[in-house]
């Protein structure tokens, strides 16, 4: 395994997506990506007795199909990466429980999913692992009572504030074989800008995902011309203008038509999503859905897949801190 | 090593700049309109406990009692919060949004149990309402004994 | 016309609210509490009875009007027994509603399920 300036892993084994599934919520699957998803939630709770243990049997299904589409048992994977929002990220280790499989818990809020594929890649790359399931999972009602209201108190959105998605989704990486391949990985550095508003998620981690982006074309000596595709998780459409501006001012070229965002796809501007959605589920379900399967189907040969979380804690917003952000990336292209 | 162009405080100029602010116009109209309405029933509940012959000090408590359940009730169905996105303050305001702000959490936190979660969070939104009010209403009584007791 | 009064003064206390939500980052919370007190306090220096006495349930109605019942009492108290009436006052004249709300808070978590929002 070899590096590249001072954040960026280039996988000399590149490992493959040998299958991957997403699950969205009703609401994600009333959006304009409905038709992506492998399957859309009828029951948000999941027949579960709590949101909590909704969100953790959404995770166990998505592990489950992704395993079944690869044709392997949860047995025969060396180990699952991933986390959810939940404090101890509670609904991915419950699932990891029923799995069953060696794991790897992880937390970078909204960016956990492309930090699961950035170090699965490594540890397949560097030989500790044959195979490893990423997974990234968050649910409307288990995100919102643990950050914000109650959800039958009646309060009022401002514009900015994102909706937390309910949704799932799940990569089975492997040493070798048929499928996308993930070439490089970027890590991120934990960027603060001082915005303490915990409704404005996307501009807090629009600086961390500039510099992420910032450091893997620097570190990789790519430009965005090197990608057909530069995928951010859970910007929002507010934090995408704000990104465009960033990279304006650094000079760092962006073309307009190459920056998709995750949050700023799942909803239409009509249901009432505000600034978009957000939630480790966002780009978790909406890579694995839109993307990968764009990739696979020819239309896209090189993208940057970028996912961004907010480092903040119910604590730490009461204790007035600002919003600390951090973002990973990961080249995917065509196998 | 710093690659931001931006420093914290011209980016939270740009982030003021970039944000769209809340439709101004649309949000006063309608916490006018609801909160007008709610304060409009509780003016008809009050003739309906003066039929009932309720005294001074008894006729505002059986108001409240009312409006505190219609706000409960409607918290339970699911309705509470639709009024309260559309109309903001205008029914969080009124005694009817303190009454959400009790059931809401008791609702929400069922699952933690009868005394941790129900009994717990019943009070997380609304006792420091209660604690600050009760404890400046002492104040204010304290401080006219005071001045009383000067007057005198 | 007393309903006319009620809706109008009512809407406007609400509209004040409306503003803090949409200008400030105040939570719902500190706003509920800002209300209570400025409703104490109001009504400690003279301000907020002449309103009720105009407005009737549109002053009293908005939890400015649970500040005015706070202090009302606390005063009444003070003049029925004394300093100690500051600690009785406040809490006897709301006592009704406070129980309304735990007694049927309390029943609507026996009664309902949480609601997924949409």
């Amino acid at each position: 395994m070899s590096r590249m300036g001072r954040q960026t892993f280039i996988y000399d084994n590149p490992p493959v997506i040998a299958a991957h599934r997403s699950v969205a919520g009703r609401k994600e699957g009333e959006g304009p990506l409905a038709d992506w998803f492998d399957a859309i939630l009828e029951d948000d709770l999941l027949g579960q007795k709590s949101w909590e243990l909704a969100e953790s049997e959404m995770v166990r299904r998505t592990a489950r199909d992704t395993l079944d589409a690869a044709g392997l048992s949860a047995g025969s994977v060396d180990a699952l990466l991933g986390g959810d929002l939940n404090n101890q990220i509670i609904a991915t280790s419950f699932a990891a429980k029923k799995l069953g499989m060696p794991f790897i818990g992880l937390y970078g809020a909204c960016s956990t999913f492309v930090e699961a594929l950035a170090l699965g890649a490594a540890l397949i790359s560097a030989g500790n692992l044959d195979s490893a399931l990423c997974c990234a999972s968050s649910h409307f009602c288990t995100a919102e009572r643990q950050f914000r209201f109650p959800l039958e108190l009646g309060t009022q959105r401002p514009p900015q504030a994102s909706w937390t998605a309910t949704a799932c989704g799940c990569a089975l990486l492997r040493s070798g074989g048929e499928g996308i391949r993930i070439t490089s990985g970027t890590l991120g550095r934990v960027i603060d800008l001082n915005i303490s508003d915990a409704n404005h998620m996307g501009a807090a981690m629009a600086p961390a995902v500039f510099d992420t982006l910032a450091a893997h074309m620097e570190d990789t000596r790519r430009t965005a011309d090197d990608y057909d595709l530069i995928v951010t998780g859970d910007l929002g459409w507010i934090g995408r203008d704000l990104l465009m501006e960033l990279c304006h001012g650094a000079g760092l070229t962006m073309p307009e038509d190459k920056l998709v965002d995750c949050g700023a796809s799942l909803y239409y501007r009509e249901q009432d999503a505000h600034a978009g959605g957000s939630g480790c589920g966002c780009v978790a379900s909406v890579s694995c859905a839109w993307i990968m399967k764009r990739i696979e189907n020819g239309e896209l040969n090189r993208v940057l897949l970028s996912g961004s979380g907010a480092m903040l804690s119910p604590t730490s917003s009461q204790q007035g801190q600002t919003i600390p952000g951090i973002a990973y990336a990961v080249a995917l292209e065509r196998g | 090593m710093s690659r931001q162009p931006y420093t914290a405080a011209r980016y939270r100029q740009l982030v003021a700049d970039v944000t769209p602010s809340s439709r101004m116009l649309r949000g006063y109209v309608r916490a006018f309109w609801v909160g007008g309405a709610i304060c409009t029933l509780g003016q008809f509940i009050s003739l309906w406990a003066e039929k009932l012959n309720l005294g001074e000090i008894t006729n505002p408590m059986f108001t409240t009692s009312v409006l505190i359940f219609l706000g409960t009730t409607l918290t339970g169905l699911g309705v509470y919060d639709r009024i309260g996105k559309y109309a903001g303050a205008g029914s969080a305001i009124p005694v009817t949004g303190f009454a959400n702000s009790v059931a809401a959490p008791a609702i929400e936190f069922q699952r933690e149990g009868a005394v941790t979660g129900v009994g717990a969070r019943l009070f997380t939104l609304a006792g420091p309402v209660l604690a600050y009010g009760i404890a400046s209403s002492v104040l204010v009584g304290v401080i006219y004994w005071i001045v009383r007791g000067w007057l005198l | 016309m007393p309903f006319i009064r009620a809706f109008v003064v009512g809407g406007l206390i609400c509209c004040v609210g409306q503003a803090l939500i949409m200008n400030t980052k105040l939570t719902n919370a500190r706003i509920l509490v800002i209300f209570v007190v400025s409703g104490v306090l109001l009504t400690a220096v003279g301000l907020y009875k002449p309103l009720v006495d105009f407005a009737g349930a549109g002053a009293t109605v908005p939890l400015t009007g649970f500040g005015y019942s706070l202090a009302m009492g606390a005063i009444e108290g003070v003049n029925r027994y004394g300093l100690i009436g500051a600690f009785v006052g406040g809490v006897t004249r709301t006592a009704a509603g406070i129980t309304a709300a735990v007694v049927f808070g309390l029943i609507n978590a026996l009664l309902f399920k949480p609601h997924m929002k949409t």
